[in-house]
């Protein structure tokens, strides 16, 4: 193993972390305010396939991708109505809404399997002439949301005010917030960084549509937030070891190394669950305490 | 006075299921005014100020804010119009720092948090208002005392021109009590209103110049302090006058011990303090009394006897058997009745019924078919004769933990602890936030214990409480125990001076 091999594999490593980061970064927003949303593969998958017929259709692939993120957050939407609004459980809510999107992409992006999309441009990190680290420009933007999201959460007073919803709503209200309407903002954001994820992936990264291209992506959002203790910045970390393994995985197929693919494909998903298992034994009060929980308002609390 | 008040309501009604928590009730306060709020334990004051708090909305009613007709649909409409209220159970977050907490209630906030400019600021302001209080510490470590200290910081940075204050004085210090009064004072003087909740009714007759008192839901009477006597004030409050309090018998005849704690030390938890060298022993027939301010080890202390933390060096030694390492189970099955001093929190699961939190620890007396059903009516008979042996009236079974008042809920963990058939009791401050009847029964409850040969830990900041009941008292000072009195050759002064550190005994 030479350095060549882990320069590529660092290079590919970060590009693969970046449509992780999106939909990673807005769930940890999300769950910051006390909503669990498995929805996030069917938001990806919308956002992917819509953003990538779009840029067929319209050849301008900036357009596109803010669509399909727009997408995103409308499917959202649906999400947001029934968790906050109904009281609905945001588990079976979360799952409808990926069978949801899972279904609808497929359906709209029937036509463009195997088509050919414009793709976003690259900026080369390290000048014209080196082949890595040439990036489309949302994979910088992916880091940089990272560090914002996490001064947002942190540093700010609206932050302050989102962490106070997810730990308790009730008592949230009583300092004068509205847990509903936070609530609903924060679904907004889920629902368009999750649909930018997917978008990037389909336009920046693999480039071509197929059915549930995103293997899982949304699932493995939701087991960063863990890894990542609900903190933006430990999801870089997160998402880089995550992509990390995608692209050891392409490079040890595309040496044709004797072991099954199928236990390559598996080799990802494997690490996330050992990770998770070494990182899962929580620090006490990491986790948002109204994690899933439905908030019903003040006056029915006795029921 | 002739000028019309800031605040009136009139005609609250107020029904929750199976009660009516306000029932027309009337209710006003002046600019410059300090309003007690009376009433036994359920009589509808959280209630009441909740509303004012636009927490809850009342069935019917109105408010008036400077004479003019107000719905205040909000908390945050309330803070618009300048209303604060501190809740009796807190509404702090325990996740987020001291400093975070009180930035959640500050109006005027920047957008952007400078951590260090908060914390100064915070710092600043406790110290302006002789509150001690480390900003950047993450509230779950505090004690019940100094949360309640952050939640009088919080008002009073909001800068409210009403501020209402449910049962202040329950988790404070005698010393922080005369702070906080001095804030009232100085309060009022500058023009402020002030309303609070007190169930001591000396707090009502030095501090407030009007006192209101409800009863089941209505105004039983409202008059000026000066009129008022703690007789005047009990009648109203219960329509009856109070029994005659048991005292302790004098005379010991202890039995073999029941507890020992041997050179019992513990980790530091962040500012929490560490338990260094704590020896303590119980004997059957015996109160012993455990005196300090509030976060001085004490919850450390009940956690250690409970088997929620494990001591780092010495030895617990409960009913003569090594039980350092037991397990809180272990413990409560071999007979430790145990009243921690957050009950929402510790003892009952808020969204069980009062039945169902009742047969939550001896789940084994009253299963059924080995344990494939439960035999609720035995639980609701152990229910039924727990409070009237307390001589308490008793609560709605069906009622969620969650939705009982304050003291009721204390309430409801006394009487499910003091059914058990234990052998060792230890209570946190167990008469907090009740009535002064409920209280009495307590009391007596626990001297009942002890000449039934049981052994009782009373852990209390209640000094004259704990010289009626205590044999001995320990005090306790940044996790030791720094003193041991017999209350009959000491002064309430001289271990009060120990609490907080000065003279020694
Ligand atoms: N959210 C609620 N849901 C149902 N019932 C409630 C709720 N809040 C209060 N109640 C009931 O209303 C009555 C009045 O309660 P409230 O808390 O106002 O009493 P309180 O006077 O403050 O008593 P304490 O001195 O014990 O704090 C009680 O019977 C209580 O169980
Ligand atoms: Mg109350």
């Amino acid at each position: 193993m030479n350095g060549d091999w882990f320069l590529s594999w660092i290079s590919g490593a970060i590009l693969y972390a970046a449509p992780l980061l999106y939909p990673t970064v807005g769930e940890v927003l999300g769950q910051r305010t006390g909503m669990v949303n498995l929805g996030l593969e069917g938001l990806m998958l919308l956002g992917a396939s819509t953003s990538f017929a779009l840029s067929v259709r319209l050849g301008n692939p900036w357009v596109a991708v803010f669509l399909g993120a727009g997408v995103g957050l409308l499917a959202n939407l649906i999400y947001a109505f029934l968790v906050v609004k109904r009281n609905a459980s945001q588990l079976a809510t979360g799952l409808a809404l990926m069978f949801f999107g899972l279904g609808v992409s497929a359906l709209l992006g029937k036509p463009y399997v195997g088509q050919m999309a414009a793709a976003l441009p690259k900026y080369p990190l390290l000048g014209p002439r080196s082949l890595l680290f040439r990036y489309d420009l949302l994979v910088y933007v992916a880091f940089l949301l990272a560090a914002l999201a996490w001064v947002f959460l942190f540093r700010t007073r609206w932050g302050l005010q989102l962490r106070a919803v997810g730990e308790n709503p009730a008592h949230a209200y009583a300092a004068g917030i509205s847990p509903a309407r936070v609530r609903l903002a924060a679904a907004c954001v889920v629902g368009f960084l999750a649909g930018l994820g997917g978008a990037q992936l389909a336009l920046g990264v693999t480039q071509t549509w197929s059915e549930g291209m995103t293997a899982g992506r949304g699932f493995i959002a939701i087991a960063l937030v863990i890894f990542s203790r609900w903190n933006p910045l430990r999801a870089i970390v997160g998402a880089i070891l995550f992509g990390g393994a995608v692209v050891l995985q392409l490079q040890l197929q595309a040496r044709g190394i004797g072991i099954s693919p199928f236990f390559l494909d598996m080799f990802p998903y494997v690490l996330t669950l050992f990770v998770l298992l070494l990182w899962g034994r929580g620090v006490r009060h990491t986790a948002p305490a109204s994690l899933g929980r439905v908030y019903f308002g003040t006056e029915e609390r006795g029921g | 006075m002739d000028k019309s008040p800031v605040l009136r309501a009139e005609g609250i009604t107020k029904r929750f299921p199976g009660v009516v928590a306000n029932n027309r009730v009337n209710f006003d306060v002046h600019a410059g005014e300090i309003h007690a709020l009376l009433g036994e334990n359920g009589a509808g004051k959280s209630t009441l100020v909740k509303i004012l708090y636009g927490f809850y909305q009342p069935d019917s009613g109105t408010i008036s804010l400077d004479g003019r007709p107000t719905p205040i649909r909000s908390p945050r409409e309330a803070r618009g119009h300048g209303i604060g209220l501190v809740f009796q159970g807190f509404t702090l977050i325990p996740a987020l720092t001291v400093a975070e907490n009180v930035a959640l209630f500050l109006s005027k906030l920047d957008w952007y948090i400078s951590p260090k400019k908060l914390a100064a600021q915070i710092q600043e302001a406790s110290r302006r208002y002789g509150l001690e209080l480390e900003p950047k510490t993450p509230v779950w470590q505090l004690s019940v005392g100094q949360q309640q200290r952050v939640e009088l910081l919080k008002l009073l940075l909001t800068r409210a021109r009403v501020l209402i204050f449910d049962e202040p004085s329950k988790v404070l210090a005698p010393h922080e009590v005369d702070t906080l009064f001095g804030i009232f004072r100085d309060l009022r003087n500058d023009g402020y209103s002030l309303v609070f909740i007190t169930h001591k009714l000396r707090e009502a007759l030095t501090c407030a110049d009007r006192i209101t008192v409800l009863r089941q839901g209505q105004v039983a009477g409202s008059l000026n302090a000066q009129d008022a006597s703690e007789e005047k004030l009990v009648e109203l409050m219960f329509g009856e006058p109070l029994k005659e309090v048991a005292t302790r018998e004098r005379g010991s005849k202890f039995g073999k011990p029941i507890l020992e704690l041997v050179d019992i030390c513990t980790r530091a938890v962040g500012t929490t303090p560490a338990l260094r060298q704590v020896s303590l022993t119980v004997h059957e027939g015996e109160i012993v009394g455990v005196a300090g301010v509030s976060g001085n080890g004490q919850r450390e202390l009940g956690d250690v006897i409970l088997g929620l933390i494990k001591p780092t060096t010495g030895k617990k030694i409960f009913l003569s058997q090594e039980a350092t390492a037991w397990p809180p189970a272990r413990m409560i099955g071999q007979g430790v009745a145990f009243v921690p001093e957050d009950p929402l929190a510790m003892a009952v699961v808020p969204w069980f019924s009062v039945l169902e939190n009742v047969a939550l620890l001896s789940p084994k007396r009253f299963s059924l078919y080995g344990g494939l059903g439960m035999a609720w009516d035995k639980a609701r008979a152990v229910a039924r004769a727990g409070f009237e042996r307390l001589g308490l009236n008793p609560l709605p079974e069906r009622a969620r933990a969650a939705s009982l008042s304050g003291g009721n809920l204390q309430r409801l963990v006394l009487v499910r602890e003091l059914s058990r058939d234990y052998k060792l009791v230890v209570g946190l401050y167990p008469t907090r936030g009740l009535d002064v009847r409920s209280a009495n029964a307590v009391r007596q409850a626990f001297l009942q214990a002890r000449a039934a040969g049981k052994g009782v830990l009373l852990i209390s900041e209640d000094l004259s409480e704990l010289f009626a009941l205590s044999d001995r008292i320990v005090v306790m000072l940044r996790g030791q125990i720094v003193g041991e009195v017999r209350p009959d050759q000491t002064s309430l002064t001289e271990v009060g001076r120990m609490m907080v550190g000065v003279g020694h005994g």
